[in-house]
């Protein structure tokens, strides 16, 4: 099932992470509102034009592929600074990249830790941070961060990842906090285990064990996220901020 | 119109304080009340007036009209 939010019409997002998964749903969830749907690629280019064609062909008001890796902050902030020079302010935000390497507490080194925070929650800080000046330049501001169910619930051999993911509450809390008085949103949503590449290749009688802990029985879909994001992104929830909102199934009660 | 002048005006437009209650010795945050968002959005609006940059580190010392006044002055 498809949402529609006819504000999200012409609307510039930026979706971080947007080749797969998760970022690639809410990407064509936008396509399909007929936004403008911006997302940032690393190297290839090939691939960044064959899924800005994708997102054209599913209606899209426009698509724009933004050059950086979200680690490069030089990068990122040049060629962001040109996007928006070029295209007017970006006014909806959904930092979605993110990274998961598993390992028991033990066997975590601290270059493993600077990695997976880097990527995964300084990125977005600095990343939207960076932004927060044209934000000021916008209209309808609303900045969407993916955590995740673990940040909250915590999980065994993902110490990184759940400190990583509860570090993007903390800051989704605060900056709602601190830009509440320009109408700026932000909001945290926190998905459980969905169907992607990642969930896909555990053996099957993992996934029957998992599917055994979630209350409605399945693992969730991608879409079920990009209908929230794209609910959190629009006007349809501009009453709602510093929020997070979780995914999961009710694997989380 | 002097520089001061038009910095005036523009503050006294976006704060919605009389420009003749506005001096050159008038202090952003002391006497305006405006919060450090709000300097950063002031200093903004300067850069588009003026069409010159004010770095971040700098917005800092811009304390009174004044310094406003004198900062657009040498980066004019």
């Amino acid at each position: 099932m498809n949402v529609q939010f006819n504000d999200l019409e012409n609307k510039t997002v930026l979706v971080t992470g947007a080749s797969r998964g998760i970022g690639k749903s809410i990407a064509i969830a936008l396509a399909k509102n007929k936004a403008h749907v911006v997302f940032n690629y690393r190297a290839d280019e090939s691939s960044a034009n064959e899924l800005k064609e994708e997102l054209q062909k599913l209606g899209a008001s426009k698509v724009s592929a933004v050059k950086f890796d979200i680690t490069n902050f030089d990068e990122m902030k040049t060629n962001l600074d040109a996007f928006v020079k070029e295209h007017g302010p970006i006014s909806g935000l959904v930092n979605n990249a993110g990274l998961s390497k598993d390992q028991l507490a033990l066997r975590v080194k601290p270059e493993d830790i600077d990695y997976t925070l880097n990527v995964n929650l300084k990125a977005t800080m600095v990343l939207t941070n960076h932004l927060t000046r044209q934000f000021l330049k916008a209209e309808n501001v609303s900045i969407v961060n993916m955590s995740s169910v673990v940040g909250l619930m915590g999980n065994t051999a993902q110490t990184v990842y759940a400190a990583s993911k509860a570090g993007l509450i903390g800051y989704t809390k605060s900056y709602a906090k601190e830009l509440s008085a320009r109408n700026m949103r932000c909001n945290a949503v926190c998905p459980g285990f969905i169907e992607t590449e990642m969930t896909k290749i555990l053996p099957e009688k993992t996934q029957a064990q998992y599917k055994s802990s979630i209350p409605l029985g399945e693992f969730g879909q991608t879409s079920d996220v990009a209908n929230l994001t794209l609910f959190l992104l629009s006007s349809a929830s501009s009453y709602i901020t510093g929020e997070v909102i979780k995914v999961d199934g009710g694997l989380y009660i | 119109m002097e520089i001061q002048d038009k910095v005036i005006k523009i503050v006294s437009e976006a704060t919605k304080v009389d420009a003749s209650n506005i001096k050159s010795e008038t202090n952003f945050i002391d006497d305006l009340n405006l919060d450090s968002l709000d300097m950063v959005e002031m200093m903004m609006k300067m850069e588009e007036e003026f069409g010159v940059e004010i770095p971040e580190d700098k917005t800092e010392d811009l304390k009174t009209i004044n310094d406003v006044a004198n900062f657009l002055k040498t980066a004019q």
